[in-house]
């Protein structure tokens, strides 16, 4: 457990060459957190700064843990699917996506082609529906109100969706082993239409309020420089490390379900500051509308859950399974006794990777800079601490 | 034709004609001193239901619509709830400037309130330096900002009192030369003076372009110097949580956002007093009828009416743009805005000289 004054005396130990660890004697330690606004959730950061210029950022995880890992341990494999539904809550259905895909892999089971497309419908709607949060709690961190709540019109209308069919609006535990829990609702592709054509065009109401403002601009562009080499050595996946330029979307590199079969691109930029992440999860949305309108009419007949026994049992061994949720790679790594219950289970989250990139971006840049840089990160403590 | 200026006249001479000299300013002054808190209480509510009305207009929602007709009566509900909560004192504030910082924030947006010419002749003071006086009196609320900051014991507040101090006394300048080159223009400190120089055309639209500059320059300053975002770094919600009045609570913190909307509605004021012609009626040339016609609205209406355009326009600033960062805030000023409104005010000194103005 740490205390307060070792926090402060930790972040004032100089290094003697004066290296980037050094801390004057006239720093400001600040807590930013567990409990402030721009954390959206319970992290806290501990920044020392020299003026308003942050010197060295030391985030402390540990208030939101669950130990969902261990939980997980006591489930079976139709039960734990749920439980990762809290983790992400805001890409819920691409981690229970996940976890079913390692248990099918563990009992080599095939997914029929309904189930496949259905799956990928709801991740994409899903993306959509998280990047859509992460652009309005992006522009309220940088001071802008209004985009929050336009976010959260056309967010609202996916979650009427999903609340339809899966019965639930943000944990919808819709993924199950070999499938999905029910068949989709008989209006799910008209509504899923209406919302692509409304969603459309306000995608370009979004870069006429927020992207082209010269004020948000200058607040993104040249901020937090994540660099590829960097990128990859922190270990950062998603819109972030696409954004230095990194390619390392699961979907085009590992597909699974039907993503070798539709067409979208891979958003990649150079920069690798604020503003190419932004401009990345921005452009995403396009990409994921162009999913969804090539397979909202293209569900196959057939069924939506693949036969499975009541209790399943993994055979002995270790399976890893990978997906792209809207944060990066999402990893489920099972190791099984041949039990009921999986021995060990580790996931990979990406938000954990890409919060270790914070400190070393963020160090030099202004505490106002500090937001445009976490709010880029995307970051979902729960996600952070499991 | 019925004025407020034959009310106050009528009051003026009925006072001193009942009571000897001292007495009767001294009557003056309670009734002024009542009309002045009277005149903070309705528009602290008005603005702050404005602000929410506004806000939710541009943000799809309904705002408040419960509290009495169309939630007329949300801020005075939220009024006696603040009055009724608890004002807390930090541990290691020190008490006696953390009490008084509220005051003289308070106390500096009611004496600005001095020179103001609400309508025809309804003016408190009508000082020979009005303007000047404007300008010096609102730089103290700086003072108090800067004390609640320190007093508060608190690191956020701290530095969100530094931003406020840096800010206010960069875009002080900008502010200035903009009011000097109206100045400049009607030829008078004086508030009565400069509004009667309009009579044949506001500023605004007789100055030619240097006057519309000077007058974006004013409206982006006084922005910034009200803390209004996109310039609301003191109290930068989700980089110092609540920036200076972070530790202030109940009454105090009303205090602080009583005078936060107090202080836009006096810039906003001054505004339309030196741009748009306080009470003038608005006249286009020789369309007489046009010009008589305007002339039956009570010009206690254009003033209001002119300042509630302003203020709507600083209120769709701040739901609208994302905030600037502290660097780009002051570099916009002393770089850009601080040499353009320099070079503008020769422009306007060149046109003043030459009568080039219509």
């Amino acid at each position: 457990m740490y205390r307060e004054t070792q926090i402060i005396e930790s972040a004032k130990t100089t290094s003697p060459n004066g290296g980037p660890d050094a801390v004057d004697d006239g720093a400001l330690v600040i807590n930013v957190g567990p409990q402030h606004p721009a954390t959206h959730g319970v992290l806290h950061l501990v920044i020392t700064l020299q003026g308003e210029t942050i010197q060295k950022i030391e985030p402390h995880l540990g208030y939101i843990h669950r130990s969902i890992e261990k939980m997980c341990e006591s489930l079976s494999y139709r039960q734990f699917i749920y439980v990762t539904s809290r983790m992400d809550y805001l890409s819920a259905h691409i981690n229970n996506h996940g976890c079913a895909l390692c248990v099918e892999k563990g009992l080599q089971l095939e997914v029929p082609p309904r189930a496949q497309v259905i799956r990928v419908l709801m991740d994409e709607l899903t993306r959509i529906a998280s990047h859509e949060l992460w652009w309005g709690a992006m522009a309220m961190d940088l001071g802008a109100f209004t985009p929050f709540f336009y976010a959260f019109r056309e967010r609202e209308t996916i979650n009427d969706i999903m609340e339809e069919t899966c019965g639930a609006r943000l944990t919808m535990n819709y993924m199950v082993p070999g499938g999905v829990m029910y068949d989709i609702h008989p209006n799910f592709q008209k509504r899923v239409k209406d919302f692509i054509q409304l969603f459309t065009n306000k995608i370009d109401e979004y870069d006429d309020l927020v992207t082209g403002n010269i004020i948000f601009q200058n607040r993104t562009q040249g901020v937090g420089v994540l660099t590829a080499a960097d990128a990859i050595s922190y270990g950062c996946t998603g819109p972030v490390a696409r954004g230095s330029g990194v390619a390392c979307d699961i979907r085009k590199l590992y597909p699974y379900e039907v993503y070798n079969k539709v067409a979208f691109d891979e958003i990649i930029e150079t920069a690798g500051d604020s503003y190419a992440r932004y401009l990345v999860r921005i452009k995403e949305l396009k990409q994921s509308v162009r999913i969804v309108e090539q397979l909202i009419d293209n569900i196959p007949e057939g069924d939506f859950q693949a036969k499975t026994k009541a209790v399943l049992k993994l055979p002995k061994g270790e399976f890893y399974s990978r997906v792209e949720t809207a944060r990066g790679e999402f990893g489920v790594y099972i190791v099984s006794e041949g039990g009921t219950t999986p021995y060990r289970i580790k996931f990979r989250s990406p938000g954990f990777s890409n919060l270790s990139a914070l400190d070393h971006i963020s160090r030099g840049c202004k505490i106002g800079d500090l937001m445009a840089i976490m709010g880029t990160l995307d970051l979902v403590i729960p996600d952070i601490d499991r | 034709m019925f004025s407020l200026e034959h009310i106050t006249d009528f009051i003026q001479q009925w006072l001193y004609a009942t009571f000897n000299p001292t007495m009767a300013l001294i009557l003056e002054c309670v009734i002024v001193m009542l009309l002045v808190i009277g005149l903070f209480a309705v528009l602290g509510l008005v603005l702050v239901l404005m602000e929410r009305k506004v806000a939710a207009r541009m943000q799809i929602r309904l705002g408040p619509n419960r509290v009495g007709p169309k939630g007329m009566l949300q801020t005075a509900a939220d009024t006696l709830k603040l009055m009724m909560k608890e004002g807390l004192t930090p541990d290691g504030a020190d008490k006696f400037l953390f009490n008084l910082a509220p005051f003289i924030v308070m106390i500096a947006a009611m004496l600005i309130m001095a020179p103001i010419a609400f309508a025809k002749g309804f003016q408190i003071w009508d000082i020979n330096i009005g303007v000047l006086y404007v300008s010096a009196v609102s730089s103290v609320s700086v003072i108090g900002i800067l004390m609640a900051g320190w007093a508060s014991n608190n690191k956020y507040s701290l530095l969100g009192a530094m931003r406020s101090g840096a800010q206010i006394v960069s875009y002080e300048l900008s502010a200035g030369l903009s009011i000097i080159s109206i100045v400049v223009l009607s030829g008078s400190l004086q508030v009565s003076d400069i509004i009667a120089s309009q009579q044949t055309g506001w500023w605004l639209f007789r100055g030619h372009i240097p006057a519309i500059i000077a007058f974006v320059i004013f409206i982006i300053a006084v922005t910034a110097e009200t803390n209004r975002a996109p310039f609301d770094l003191a109290e930068a919600e989700s980089e110092l949580t609540a920036g200076f009045h972070t530790e202030y609570s109940g009454m105090k913190f009303a205090l602080f956002f009583l005078a936060e909307y107090i202080n836009i509605f006096i810039v906003c004021a001054i505004g339309a007093t030196l741009f748009l012609g306080g009470w003038m009626p608005l006249h286009i040339g020789h369309w007489e009828g046009f010009n008589q016609i305007m002339d039956y609205i009570p010009s206690s209406l254009w003033f209001l009416g002119k300042t509630f355009f302003l203020i709507f326009l600083i209120m769709w600033f701040r739901w609208t743009f994302p905030r600037l960062r502290v660097d780009q805030l002051l570099s916009l000023e002393w770089k850009y805005l601080l040499p353009i409104s320099m070079f503008n005010l020769l422009l306007i000194t060149l046109i003043a000289i030459m009568g080039w103005h219509f």
